[in-house]
C-alpha cells in the first residue's frame, strides 16, 4: 500500500483520539426520547377497563384507555411455562399494524393457564400457579403487580410513565393530531367516562374533537434533522414507554452493548443507556452511549432473588435507571441501617422505544440458573462452535497477500505457538467485493487453504453486508434483479457509502433474500472457499458511512416496514443467513462459525461476536471483562475483544497482560488496525515470545473445559463466563465485581489489567469452601481478598475445591491436533474431601453430537476416598481414541495405594507420587479410554 | 480425509483401551549421538539427572523427566523433542508436540508412526532438490564472490584515487592558502596608498564643496532678505516676515508677533548684516516665495526583481537530481553562491549623492586613479585565490565525506554510492539509491514519496552488512514517519528483487549485490556441514 490511506477514515476523523461524541444522538437530539423523557411520575391516565377482560386458557385480555385523549389499547397477559409472565400492550386499533419483532422467539412461548382469584371494582387478582405468586391488575390508574407472598416482586406503570403514542393521520398544517399528552398536568373531567366508552373510542377522527385541548404540537413528531440528515417520519409519531419497579433490589445488570461497568448506573442526570446498533468509531469506556449491538434484556439481583426484564423490541430503545439508594453514601447506608430506616432499596426502570409495541416477558427466576433457562426457552442458547473455534485466532486488517499468510503460518511454527484460524479482512477481496480474491495478492485462495488445513488449521475470510454498486459485480447485479436491496423512503434501491464506495445494502429480513445469501457460500458459489474456511460477517449494524449517525436512514424500507422498526435486528438476520450457508454449504453436516460486530436478542443461536473496534489502552483491557461478562448473562456466551486492541499500538506489556486476559475470554483473537505496526507474538523479542507462548498454551490445555461449557451452555443457556454473584448470589460483596470473574463454576480468573502491576487483590468467594491456585496448586480459603503478587508471566487463576476439570496438557500446532490426545484430570478436593466434575468429548465439528448422539458426557465423582466416571447420556454413542493419562489430586492425603478397576473386572496397581509440601498426589498412567467406567480407590 | 480416518481406525485400534504406545525395538526418536544414555533392561536414568527410571518406561507415552528426556520417541513430554534421521535429507530435531499430530514433519515419516497420516518419504527427492538448490547458489556464491573481489579492488583504487586526490588537493590548498596570504598582503600594500589618496582627493572635494555650499547660502540669503523686504527699506521687519507660516517655531499655525520677533532675535527689524544671523535660524524652513510646493519624495529603487533572481536558485536542489550524477554537486552549488553574490547588482544608491545631484565630485587625478587601479587588482587577485580555496575545501569534503562512509569491511560497497536501482512493481516505482534515500512513486501520475533516508547498517551483530535501514522518510497519517530496511543478498547482479509494506509504513526491500557474497566453500563443505545440523 502507498500514501494512499483508507480515505474514508482520514475524511470523518479529527486528529485526536476518542469517539466524537457529536456524530451521535443524546436522548435530548433523538425527538421520542426527548418527548418520552419530559414525561415525569405521576398518576397515570391510564385505565383498565374490567369489562372488557376475557380470560381463555392461555391469555387474559383486556382493554385500557388513556383518559386524556381516549385512545384504547389492548393489553395480553400470558403466564408462560417456567415461571415467566409476558404482557403484551398495542392499541387496540392501530391505524395501521404496528410492528412486533420476528424471527426472535425459538417458538410462540409455551403457556400455562392462569386462574381469576378474586375481581372487583378495582381490579383483578390472577394466579400465576405455584410458590403462592399472584398478579395484580388494578384499574384505576392502571398498574401490574407481580407478588409473592406479602411481598411485591415486580411492579408495572406504579410510576405512571406507560406511554403510547398512537398512530395518527397528518394534518396539512401544523395542527396535526396529537392526542397523547405527555404532560399528566392536565386530569380528565371525569364525566366523559361513560360517553366514552360508548363510542368506538379508538377511531381516531371520533377521537379527535375532544382529545383537541389536551393536543400539543412538539417538534420532530413528523420531521426530525440531525446534523445533515433529515428523517422523514412518514408515520408520525409512535414511541412507547413503560415503567418497572423493583422493590428490594439495588442490582441491575446486562441490557448490552456498552463500554460500561458490569452493575449499571442509575442514569438521573446523564443519559439513559441506548440501545442502538451503531458503527461507533474510537468508542470509549464507562458511558452509557450505544455501541454495535442491542440486546434488550435487564437482570435485577439481590440476595433473595434473581430475575428478568426482556423488552422485545428492535427499534431505537433507550433505558433509564433509578435507584434510591444510588446517590447514597456508605455512611447514609449505614444510618438507614442502624436507624432502622423504613425505606426498603428499590430500583426502578424505564424503557422507552421509538416505534412497536410493548412485548414484555418478566422471567421471575428465582434463581441467576433459572433466569438463564427461561430466556434460553424463550430465545434459544449458545451455538455451539466447532472445538477449534474456541482456540486462538490471529487477525490483522490485513494479511497482505498468500506470501505474508503463509509466512504468519511459518512464524507460529518456527515459534512453537499454536494456533487454529488465520484471518483476511477487507483487503483480501477484489475492491471490497465480498465473495471475491485480490487477483494479485490472492490469485490462488485454494493453495493457501490447502496449506492451512495441511496443517490441521483454518481461515476466516470477511463477508460484510453492503454490497458495491458495480453492474460488473455479479453479487450485485443478481440482488438488483432479485429487488433484495433495501428501498430508500422514495422507493428507488437503498444506496450508502461504505468501504467498496457506494454501496447497496440487502433486505436481510426478506427470507427470499436470506436464502439467496446462504446459497452463495457454496463451494462453486464462492469461488475459491474451501470447508476450512469460515466467515466473518463486519458492519453489519449496518454501518452507512454517509449516513444518520453512521447508520441507515431510518425511513429506509425493508418490505413495508421502516428501519426505525427493526434497525436493532438487523445485525442478527445477517449472522443468520450467513450462519445458515455454512450449514448449507456442508449439506448441513457441519457446524458453522461466524462472527459479527452487531447482534440483537437471539444472535447467540449464530455464532460469536466481539466488542468491535476497541483501543490498545489498558482501560479498553479491564472493560473487556464487563463487557463479556454483561452478553454472557443475556445469551451470548461467545464473546471477546481483540487482543492487543484494535486501534493504536500496545505497549509490550499491554500485549502479553492482554494474551494472558485473552485466553481465558471465550473469543480468542488477536486483531489490529491497518495503521498499526505489526504484533504477530514473536516480535517483541524472545522473553515476551515465551508469555505469549505461555498464555496461548495455558488457553489449548484447558480446551477440554471450554468445549464442555460451551456444551452446557448451548444445551441449557447456562453463560460460560459468569459474574461471581451468578454462582455466589448471596454473597453481596460480589454484586458490583468486574475485575474477575469465574469460567463455569469451577475456575475463577482475576487478570492482571494494571500497568506495571505487582501485585493484585483477587476475592475467593465462599464461606468454607477452598480454592486451589492452578499453577502453584497452593491451597487458600473462600471468603477472603488475597493478595497475590505477580510478575509479568502470572496469570492468577484458582480452582475451586470440590471441582474436577479435564485438561489436554500436550500442546499442539492447532486444537485440531489434539483430537485424539490424553486427558489429564485436576481433582480439587473440597474441605470435605469431595470433588465432582464433567468431560464431554465429540467429534468437534459436526451436527451429529445433536442429530445421532454422538457423544460422550462423563460424571467424574471423587468421595470416600475412590474417584470414579460414570456416563451422563446413557442413550449416546461416540467412540474416542483419548485415554485418561494423569490424574492430579489436590488437597490429598497419601495412600498407601491406587488401584484402577475397570468394568471388566480387572484390577491394576497405579503407581503414584505425592508431594506433601502442597498435598498433591499424582497417579501415574491410569490409561483407561476416557469414554470408559472405571474406579481409583485409594487406601 | 474419510481414507486417513479409516487407517487411523485400524491403527489404534491396538493402542484404546490400555493407553500404550505401539511396541518399538530400540528408543525412537534417539539421535544416534545420545544413543549410549538408552541402554534396553537397564534402568534409565533421565539426562538431566533429575530421576532414574525403570526402562520399559521409556518411549512409554508417560512423560516421567522433567527435561522429557525419557519420552524422545512420544508427545507425551511438553518440552520434548524427536529426532528425525532423514537418510538422504538431513537429520533433523522436531518438537515431540508434532510427533503424531497428523502433519508429516520428517521427510522420512519417522514422526507420524501411529497417526494414521498417510506420509510420503521425501527426503532423497529433497536431497536432491536442496543439493541442487545448493550448487546454484554456489556458483552464484563463487561468481559472485569474484565481482565482490573485483569490487573490493575497484573500491581500494578508487578510494586510492580518492585518498591521492584528497593528498594532491591538500598540497594545493596549501599553496592556495600561501598564496592568498601573500596577495592579502599586496592587497593591503596596494590599498593603504590608495585609501590615503582617496581620502586626500575627498577631503579637498569636501573642502570645495563646503566654499561652494557657503557661496550659495549667501546668494539665498541675499535673495531672501531682497524678497522679505517688501518695502524695500533694506531691513527685514517682523510683519514681512510674520507672512511665511513654515516658519512657525511651535507649529501651530499662527505665527504671532512675540514669535517673529523672537526669530528677529528680538529686534523689530534687523538689517542686511544683523540678518546672517536670523537666517541661519531660519533657512532650514525658509521656503522661497516663488517655489511654495514641497519637494517631490525621492523614488526608492525596487528591490525585487534582484531578488527573484536570486531565489530562482533554490528551487531545484533536491537531492534526486544529482543522485545519478557525479560527485561534485556540492561544487555546484557553492560556485552557485559565488555568482549569487556576484550577479546581485549593488543595491541602493546612497541618498547623499542625490540630494547633492548637481554638485558631482570631480574625476579622480591620474595619480590617485593609478593607485586604484592598483588597488582593485589586487582586490581582484585576492578574490580570486580565496574563490580557488573554497573550491578546494569542498572538493576535500565531499571526498573526506566518501572516504569516511561506511562501505564495509573492504568497502565492497562503495560503487554503489551514488547510484540508484529501480523496481517496477503494477502500481508503483521503487528506487533505491544506496547511501541516500528510497522513494516510491505512483506510475500513473502522483508525486513521490520518500519512504527514508540513509540510516545505518541494521543486520545482526554477526552479519552487520546484511540489512539497511532507511528511515525518516514522510510521516504517515496518525503514524510513524516512513522506513524502509533493506536486504542484502548474494547475487551476480546488482538489482531490488522486491518490495513489500509488511506493516503500515514500513517497507522491507529485497536487494541482490555481490558485495555481500561470502567465500564459497567446496560445495562437498556445503552438504557436510548440514549433514552435521
Amino acid at each position: 500500500m502507498g500514501p494512499l490511506l483508507v480515505l474514508w477514515l482520514a475524511g470523518c476523523l479529527s486528529g485526536t483520539w476518542a469517539v466524537d461524541r457529536g456524530n451521535f444522538k443524546t436522548c435530548d437530539q433523538s425527538a421520542f426520547c426527548k418527548r418520552q423523557r419530559a414525561l415525569k411520575p405521576g398518576q397515570s391516565p391510564y385505565r383498565a377497563l374490567l369489562e372488557t377482560l376475557e380470560l381463555t386458557n392461555t391469555k387474559l385480555t383486556l382493554q385500557l384507555i388513556n383518559d386524556n385523549n381516549k385512545v384504547r389499547l389492548l393489553l395480553e397477559l400470558y403466564r408462560l411455562q417456567g415461571n415467566m409472565t409476558r404482557v403484551k400492550i398495542n392499541e387496540l386499533k392501530p391505524l395501521k399494524p404496528r410492528f412486533e419483532v420476528p424471527d426472535v422467539l425459538i417458538n410462540d412461548p409455551p403457556t400455562e393457564p392462569l386462574s381469576l382469584l378474586s375481581r372487583d371494582e378495582n381490579g383483578v387478582v390472577l394466579s400465576l400457579g405455584a410458590d403462592s405468586q399472584r398478579l395484580i391488575v388494578s384499574a384505576k390508574p392502571f398498574r401490574l403487580d407481580i407478588m409473592e407472598g406479602r411481598e411485591v416482586l415486580l411492579s408495572l406503570n406504579s410510576r405512571g410513565l406507560l406511554a403510547f403514542e398512537h398512530l395518527r393521520i397528518r394534518k396539512d398544517t401544523c395542527q396535526e393530531v396529537m392526542s397523547l399528552s405527555l404532560s399528566h398536568s392536565k386530569v380528565d373531567p371525569e364525566g366523559t367516562e361513560n360517553k366514552e366508552e360508548t363510542e368506538a373510542a379508538n377511531e381516531p377522527a371520533e377521537g379527535e374533537e375532544e382529545a383537541k385541548e389536551d393536543e400539543k404540537v412538539e417538534d420532530g413528531m413528523w420531521e426530525e434533522t440531525f446534523k445533515s440528515h433529515t428523517d422523514s417520519k412518514p408515520n408520525g409519531p409512535s414511541s412507547i414507554s413503560l415503567d418497572f419497579s423493583l422493590p428490594g433490589v439495588e442490582n441491575v445488570y446486562g441490557i448490552p452493548e456498552h463500554a460500561d461497568s458490569l452493575k449499571l448506573k442509575a442514569t438521573d442526570g446523564g443519559d439513559p443507556y441506548r440501545l442502538f446498533n451503531l458503527d461507533v468509531f474510537q468508542y470509549e469506556v464507562f458511558n452509557p452511549m450505544a455501541l454495535y449491538g442491542a440486546i434488550p434484556v435487564m437482570l435485577s439481583h439481590s440476595a433473595q432473588r434473581t430475575m428478568g426484564i426482556f423488552w422485545l423490541n428492535a427499534a431505537e430503545t433507550w433505558v433509564d435507571i433509578s435507584s434510591n439508594t444510588a446517590g447514597k453514601t456508605v455512611f447514609g447506608q449505614m444510618l438507614d441501617y442502624v436507624q432502622g430506616s423504613s425505606e426498603t432499596p428499590q430500583t426502578d426502570v424505564r424503557w422507552i422505544s421509538e416505534s412497536g409495541i410493548i412485548d414484555v416477558f418478566i422471567m421471575l427466576g428465582p434463581t441467576p440458573t433459572d433466569v438463564f433457562s427461561q430466556y434460553a426457552s424463550l430465545t434459544g442458547t449458545q451455538a455451539f462452535p466447532p472445538l477449534s473455534a474456541l482456540a486462538y485466532h490471529q487477525c490483522r486488517w490485513n494479511y497482505n497477500d498468500q506470501e505474508d499468510v503463509a509466512a504468519v503460518d511459518q512464524g507460529f511454527d518456527d515459534h512453537d505457538i499454536p494456533y487454529d484460524f488465520i484471518w483476511l479482512d477487507i483487503e483480501h477481496t477484489d475492491g471490497k467485493r465480498y465473495f471475491t480474491w485480490d487477483p494479485h495478492k490472492f490469485p490462488q485462495p485454494k493453495d493457501m487453504l490447502q496449506g492451512l488445513l495441511d496443517k490441521r488449521r483454518k481461515m476466516v475470510t470477511i463477508v460484510d453486508p453492503h454490497i458495491k454498486v458495480d453492474s460488473s459485480y455479479k453479487i450485485h447485479n443478481e440482488i438488483r434483479s432479485k429487488g433484495f436491496y433495501v428501498k430508500s423512503k422514495d422507493g428507488g434501491d437503498y444506496e450508502g457509502w461504505c468501504w467498496p464506495g457506494n454501496s447497496g445494502y440487502p433486505d436481510f429480513t426478506n427470507p427470499e433474500m436470506r436464502a439467496w445469501w446462504a446459497s452463495m457460500f457454496a463451494y462453486d458459489q464462492y469461488e475459491g472457499s474451501m470447508e476450512n474456511m469460515y466467515t466473518w460477517n463486519d458492519m453489519n449494524e449496518p454501518s452507512v458511512f454517509n449516513g444518520p449517525e453512521v447508520t441507515m436512514h431510518k425511513d429506509a424500507l425493508h418490505g413495508n416496514w421502516e428501519n426505525r422498526d427493526l434497525h436493532n435486528l438487523y445485525g442478527l438476520y445477517v449472522q443468520r443467513a450467513t450462519a445458515e450457508g455454512l450449514i448449507e454449504r456442508s449439506g448441513g453436516v457441519e457446524r458453522p462459525f461466524v462472527l459479527a460486530r452487531a447482534f440483537f436478542a437471539g444472535s447467540q443461536r449464530y455464532g460469536a461476536v466481539w466488542t468491535g473496534d476497541n483501543a490498545a489502552e489498558w482501560e479498553h483491557l479491564k472493560i473487556s471483562i464487563p463487557m463479556c461478562l454483561s452478553l454472557g448473562l443475556v445469551g451470548v456466551s461467545f464473546c471477546g475483544a481483540d487482543v492487543g486492541g484494535f486501534f493504536k499500538s500496545p505497549s509490550t506489556e499491554l500485549l502479553v497482560r492482554w494474551y494472558q486476559t485473552g485466553a481465558y475470554q471465550p473469543f480468542f483473537r488477536a486483531h489490529a488496525h491497518l495503521d498499526t505496526p505489526r504484533r504477530e507474538p514473536w516480535l517483541f523479542g524472545p522473553e515476551n515470545t515465551a508469555l505469549i507462548r505461555e498464555a496461548v498454551r495455558q488457553r489449548y490445555a484447558l480446551l477440554p473445559y471450554w468445549y464442555q461449557l460451551f456444551y452446557h451452555a448451548h444445551h441449557s443457556g447456562q453463560p460460560v463466563m459468569r459474574p461471581l454473584w451468578v454462582e455466589y448470589p448471596q454473597d453481596t460483596a460480589t454484586f458490583s465485581m468486574d475485575d474477575q470473574f469465574l469460567l463455569g463454576r469451577d475456575l475463577l480468573v482475576h487478570p492482571v489489567t494494571e500497568e506495571g502491576a505487582r501485585g493484585v487483590t483477587a476475592y475467593l468467594p465462599g464461606k468454607g469452601e477452598v480454592w486451589f491456585d492452578v499453577h502453584t496448586f497452593q491451597k487458600h480459603n473462600g471468603a477472603q481478598n488475597l493478595y497475590i503478587p505477580v510478575t509479568i508471566s502470572s496469570i492468577p487463576v484458582f480452582q475451586r475445591g470440590g471441582s474436577i476439570i479435564s485438561r489436554k496438557a500436550r500442546v499442539r500446532r492447532s486444537s485440531s491436533c489434539m483430537e485424539h490426545d490424553p486427558y489429564t484430570l485436576f481433582v480439587a478436593l473440597s474441605p470435605k474431601r469431595f470433588a465432582q466434575g464433567e468431560l464431554y468429548i465429540d467429534d468437534g465439528h459436526t451436527f451429529n453430537f445433536d442429530k445421532q448422539k454422538q457423544f460422550i458426557h462423563r460424571r467424574f465423582s471423587f468421595a470416600n476416598n475412590a474417584l470414579s466416571s460414570r456416563n451422563l447420556a446413557p442413550g449416546s454413542q461416540f467412540t474416542t481414541f483419548s485415554w485418561v493419562e494423569k490424574i492430579v489430586i489436590l488437597g490429598a492425603s497419601k495412600p498407601s495405594k491406587a488401584t484402577l478397576k475397570t468394568p471388566d473386572g480387572k484390577e491394576s496397581q497405579l503407581e503414584f507420587e505425592f508431594d506433601a509440601s502442597m498435598s498433591v498426589l499424582t497417579l501415574r498412567k491410569p490409561g483407561v479410554n476416557a469414554g470408559l467406567d472405571w474406579t481409583v480407590v485409594l487406601q | 480425509m474419510s481414507c486417513a480416518l479409516l487407517l487411523l481406525l485400524t491403527s489404534l485400534a491396538l493402542v484404546m483401551g490400555t493407553g500404550t504406545a505401539v511396541e518399538i525395538q530400540r528408543p525412537r526418536g534417539v539421535p544416534q549421538s545420545k544413543r549410549q544414555f538408552y541402554e534396553e533392561n537397564k534402568p534409565f536414568t533421565c539426562l538431566d539427572g533429575s530421576s532414574t527410571i525403570p526402562f520399559d518406561q521409556v518411549n512409554d507415552d508417560y512423560c516421567d523427566c522433567r527435561d522429557g528426556s525419557d519420552e524422545p520417541g512420544t508427545a507425551a513430554c511438553p518440552n520434548g523433542s524427536f529426532h528425525c534421521t532423514n537418510a538422504g535429507f538431513r537429520p533433523a530435531f522436531i518438537p515431540s508436540s508434532r510427533i503424531n499430530d497428523g502433519i508429516c514433519d520428517c521427510c522420512d515419516t519417522t514422526d507420524e508412526y501411529n497417526s494414521g497420516a498417510t506420509c510420503q518419504n521425501t527426503c532423497r527427492e529433497m536431497g536432491r532438490k536442496e543439493r541442487e538448490s545448493l550448487q546454484i547458489m554456489a556458483e552464484i556464491t563463487k561468481e559472485g564472490f569474484l565481482l565482490k573481489q573485483q569490487l573490493i579492488h575497484e573500491a581500494k583504487r578508487g578510494q586510492e584515487d580518492k585518498q591521492g586526490k584528497l593528498t594532491e588537493l591538500q598540497g594545493s590548498k596549501k599553496g592556495l592558502e600561501g598564496k592568498m596570504e601573500a596577495l592579502r598582503t599586496v592587497k593591503k600594500t596596494a590599498e593603504d596608498p590608495e585609501k590615503e589618496a582617496k581620502e586626500r582627493h575627498l577631503k579637498s572635494w569636501e573642502e570645495q564643496k563646503e566654499l561652494i555650499r557657503m557661496e550659495k547660502d549667501k546668494t539665498r540669503m541675499a535673495e531672501a532678505f531682497l524678497e522679505l523686504d517688501d518695502d524695500a527699506d533694506g531691513y527685514v521687519s517682523v510683519a514681512e516676515l510674520q507672512s511665511h507660516l513654515e516658519l512657525d517655531p511651535d507649529s501651530d499655525g499662527s505665527l504671532t508677533e512675540t514669535e517673529t520677533q523672537g526669530l528677529l532675535g528680538g529686534a523689530g527689524k534687523v538689517d542686511t548684516s544683523t540678518f546672517e544671523t536670523v537666517w541661519s535660524g531660519i533657512k532650514d524652513k525658509y521656503l522661497s516665495e516663488g517655489l511654495s510646493d514641497p519637494p517631490a519624495p525621492v523614488e526608492t529603487p525596487k528591490e525585487e526583481e534582484s531578488r527573484d533572481f536570486v531565489s530562482d536558485h533554490d528551487s531545484d536542489h533536491y537531492p534526486e537530481d544529482y543522485a545519478g550524477e557525479e560527485e561534485d554537486v556540492e561544487d555546484d552549488e557553492e560556485d552557485d553562491d559565488h555568482e549569487e553574490e556576484e550577479k546581485v547588482p549593488p543595491t541602493v544608491q546612497t541618498p547623499e549623492k542625490r540630494e547633492d545631484d548637481e554638485l558631482s565630485m570631480p574625476p579622480y587625478d591620474t595619480e590617485t586613479q593609478i593607485l586604484i587601479d592598483a588597488a582593485q587588482k589586487a582586490r581582484d587577485d585576492f578574490d580570486e585565490a580565496e574563490r580557488a580555496l573554497r573550491e578546494v575545501d569542498g572538493q576535500m569534503k565531499n571526498l573526506e565525506k566518501e572516504i569516511g562512509f561506511d562501505f564495509g569491511p573492504s568497502a565492497e560497497f562503495a560503487y554503489l554510492y551514488s547510484q540508484c536501482y529501480e523496481l517496477s512493481t503494477s502500481e508503483y516505482i521503487y528506487r533505491l539509491c544506496p547511501f541516500n534515500r528510497v522513494s516510491q512513486k505512483p506510475k500513473f501520475g502522483g508525486s513521490e514519496t520518500n519512504l527514508g533516508l540513509w540510516g545505518q547498517w541494521a543486520g545482526p551483530e554477526e552479519n552487520l552488512y546484511s540489512v539497511m535501514k532507511y528511515d525518516h522518510g514522510q510521516g504517515c497519517w496518525q503514524g510513524p514517519n516512513r522506513s524502509t530496511t533493506v536486504k542484502l543478498t548474494c547475487g551476480k547482479e546488482t538489482v531490488v528483487t522486491s518490495t513489500s509494506e509488511p506493516s503500515r509504513c514500513e517497507y522491507l526491500m529485497e536487494f541482490t549485490t555481490p558485495a555481500v557474497c561470502q567465500e564459497p566453500a567446496s560445495l562437498d563443505e556445503v552438504l557436510h556441514g548440514h549433514t552435521e545440523l
